[in-house]
């Protein structure tokens, strides 16, 4: 069984800053890691192919420099990596994200055969989580998302039956193969990598397509070009005029605190407060 | 693409085993807004087994029209059956702007059929508006771990869409006397059973967790300046004076203080209760997403700098360890008071 796991580079959105000045991402600010979700699906496709066969396969959009990503996807387990990387590419919304992969997967397909889809849950950057469905509705296969468990593989029968996590509680889901899954943190821990992943890690180098290397792109859809949503603009998020702050000794502090609180009185609920 | 052909906005109504879940309800609070501000009508979709009796009640919440897709096969949510339902309503009906809550199958749905219909679709929305002169939607949303905020648009694809998160927009209050119209679409799902390839199995609803933050109306948070499991305790205890719940930064819930159902922030709950008094809270942008909705914040602090004190309304520079035992005193000697006077009243 084939697995292929779509990664994202994104900035370690922990640390990075705005400037202050233009309100934009100031990206030199934090370092490029793996999108930490997209590190537990490369975990679990290693877990599935290694109970199931089949080896693990790793797409990437992106500039030259995630290659790192995908060696980082290497050292968890995976088996190859791929990179499609070309300006024709960039400034790509969900819709026009999903159709590049989807090309890409397209000839992956027919150089390997893929038989199962891993997607994180989302990317920490852009946040929207809308690339996975794009892919599966791309690709006719059905997509399962926010996935905490893959319950059962059966490869004779060629179907799957996963956990999605819902508001109140998680289904169980059963499809044919091949679907496409977007995982939640809890569906694994990521291992620590063995040493020969990480020799291997080292000396790895994807391989690397530009559009000219995709079939029957149609380049409309790519890009800033191909995409219906366009960044307007960008502010950092808003901060309340500030609080009304209450001086004095602490002593009156807790006195117009106890006044202010109790303008909400009916809130509390006290014993005896409610006679019915 | 004609885009005057698209008019009206639509609200994805999500439900659960035929009930209406909130958000679809938040959604026509701030669906009525655009529709007013566009001069169109204000139109619910549901799909689902036995929902007709549900959707009459959209009117009372600001829907115009609902259009209802009945059908066995759409009991349970399921992404193929649901987006291909959607997508025939949008291609026959047109509408110019279609808003999903930010639920697990609401951006599923929503992410499937934005690339079913090929058009764009903005994630987890907090504030939505109009461009009035140019008839555009403005859909704006925290990007970059809540570190920025952008407006997305889309100028030449319909219809315009969006996820919401839940519990940002207002539920209006019903108005029963409101009136609408319901479109029965009968002819729209042609899906069979046998020829799907997914199947909802079983759905586990966990037992509704002990603590409730998300329908709290006072919650008591600790954040990491009360140190310990001591200062934890003394934040329980005015909670318990008050009645209120107990809420927590990550750092809290890290240091193995509470459980994650008790974190309020981007990974943790949004939550909207009437009064949140944060304790010991810097105010970190993650954090303050999950409360920043809350009708009244009072933060407690002994740093005159920290960022809590810009999103909250009252603040107060002080040593938890110092002021905190003696507003739970203070509470208790008071609602005591008052109980005691409540009941002699009674009498
Ligand atoms: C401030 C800001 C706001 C934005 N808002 C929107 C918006 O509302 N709607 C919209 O359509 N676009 C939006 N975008 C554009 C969006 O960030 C990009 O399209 C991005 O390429 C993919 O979206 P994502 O990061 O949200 O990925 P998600 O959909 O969150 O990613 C989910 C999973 O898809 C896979 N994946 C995603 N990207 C790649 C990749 N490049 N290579 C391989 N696998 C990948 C990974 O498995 C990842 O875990 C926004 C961009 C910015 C800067
Ligand atoms: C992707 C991501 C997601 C995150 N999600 C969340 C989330 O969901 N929820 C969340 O809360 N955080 C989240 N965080 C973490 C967030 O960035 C902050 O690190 C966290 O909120 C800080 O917690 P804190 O305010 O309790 O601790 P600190 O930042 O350490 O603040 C402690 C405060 O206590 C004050 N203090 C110290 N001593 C006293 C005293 N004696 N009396 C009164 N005040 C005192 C200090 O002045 C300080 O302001 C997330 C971070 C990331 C990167």
């Amino acid at each position: 069984m084939n697995v292929l796991v779509c990664i994202k580079q994104v900035p370690d959105t922990k640390i990075i800053k705005v400037n202050p000045k233009t309100n934009t991402l100031d990206r030199s600010s934090a370092p490029a890691i793996l999108n930490p979700y997209d590190a537990h699906a490369v975990e679990e496709a290693v877990r599935l192919t290694e109970q199931h066969g089949g080896k693990v396969i790793v797409l990437s959009m992106g500039p030259p420099q995630a290659r790192i990503a995908i060696k980082k996807c290497i050292e968890i387990g995976a088996d190859e990596g791929y990179l499609i990387s070309d300006r024709r590419f960039a400034g790509a919304d969900t819709l026009a994200t999903s159709y590049a992969l989807y090309k890409a997967i397209e000839k992956l397909i027919k150089e390997e055969g893929i038989d199962l889809v891993l997607c994180g849950k989302h990317a920490i950057d852009g946040d929207t989580g809308q690339v996975g469905p794009g892919i599966a509705r791309r690709m006719e296969i059905p997509p399962l998302t926010n996935v905490i468990r893959v319950e059962k593989v059966d490869t004779d029968e060629g179907s799957i039956i996963v956990h999605r996590k819902i508001e109140n509680g998680y289904e169980r889901i059963q499809s044919t193969l091949p679907c496409l899954l977007t995982v939640e943190k809890e569906i694994n821990e990521v291992a620590y990598s063995p040493l020969p992943n990480m020799i291997k890690a080292a000396r790895y180098e994807p391989i690397v397509w530009t559009v000219d290397d995709l079939n029957d792109v149609d380049v409309k859809q790519l890009g800033l070009k191909g995409s219906p949503t366009i960044v307007g603009k960008m502010w950092p998020p808003e901060k309340s005029s500030g609080a009304d702050m209450i001086g004095g000794t602490v002593e009156e502090q807790v006195e117009q605190l106890l006044t202010i609180t109790l303008e909400k009185r009916e809130l509390f609920s006290v014993k005896g407060g409610e006679t019915t | 693409m004609n885009l005057e052909d698209y008019k009206d906005v639509w609200v994805f109504i999500e439900q659960q085993d035929s009930h209406i879940i909130d958000v679809g309800l938040e959604l026509l609070g701030a669906g009525r807004e655009l529709a007013d501000k566009l001069d169109v009508k204000l139109c619910g979709f549901i799909l689902g087994d036995h929902v007709t009796e549900a959707a009459k009640s959209l009117y009372a919440y600001g829907a115009d029209k609902v259009y209802v897709i009945e059908d066995p096969i759409l009991k349970d949510y399921r992404t193929e059956t649901y987006m291909k339902a959607t997508g025939d309503l949008v291609r026959k009906y047109k509408p110019e702007i279609i808003l999903y809550g930010a639920t697990a199958n609401g951006k599923d749905l929503a992410s499937a059929v934005a690339t079913e219909v090929m058009t764009g679709l903005t994630a987890d929305t907090t504030l939505l508006d109009i461009n009035v002169e140019k008839r555009l939607f403005e859909a704006s949303r925290p990007a970059f771990g809540g570190n920025i905020m952008a407006t997305i648009l889309c100028k030449k694809h319909r219809p315009q869409m969006a996820t919401v998160r839940p519990k940002v927009m207002k539920k209006p209050d019903p108005d029963w006397h409101r009136e609408g119209t319901l479109e029965l679409v009968s002819e729209a799902i042609s899906l069979k059973e046998d020829t799907l390839r997914t199947k909802v199995i079983e759905i586990v609803r966990e037992a509704k967790k002990a603590v409730n933050l998300e329908e709290a109306d006072v919650i008591v948070a600790a954040g990491k300046g009360i140190k310990d499991e001591k200062g934890f305790q003394m934040v329980k205890e005015l909670a318990d004076a008050l009645g209120a719940s107990v809420g927590a930064s990550r750092d809290i819930v890290e240091a193995g203080l509470c459980g994650h159902d008790h974190q309020v922030g981007q990974t943790g709950l949004t939550v909207t209760p009437k009064l949140y008094i944060a304790i010991g809270i810097s105010g970190a942008v993650q954090h303050i997403v999950g409360m920043q909705n809350s009708d009244l914040i009072i933060a407690i602090n002994n740093d005159p700098d920290a960022a809590i004190f810009n999103a909250a309304h009252v603040g107060v520079v002080a040593d938890a360890f110092e002021i905190v035992p003696m507003l739970t005193q203070a509470f208790r000697t008071q609602l005591a008071g008052e109980e005691a006077g409540g009941v002699t009243a009674d009498v």
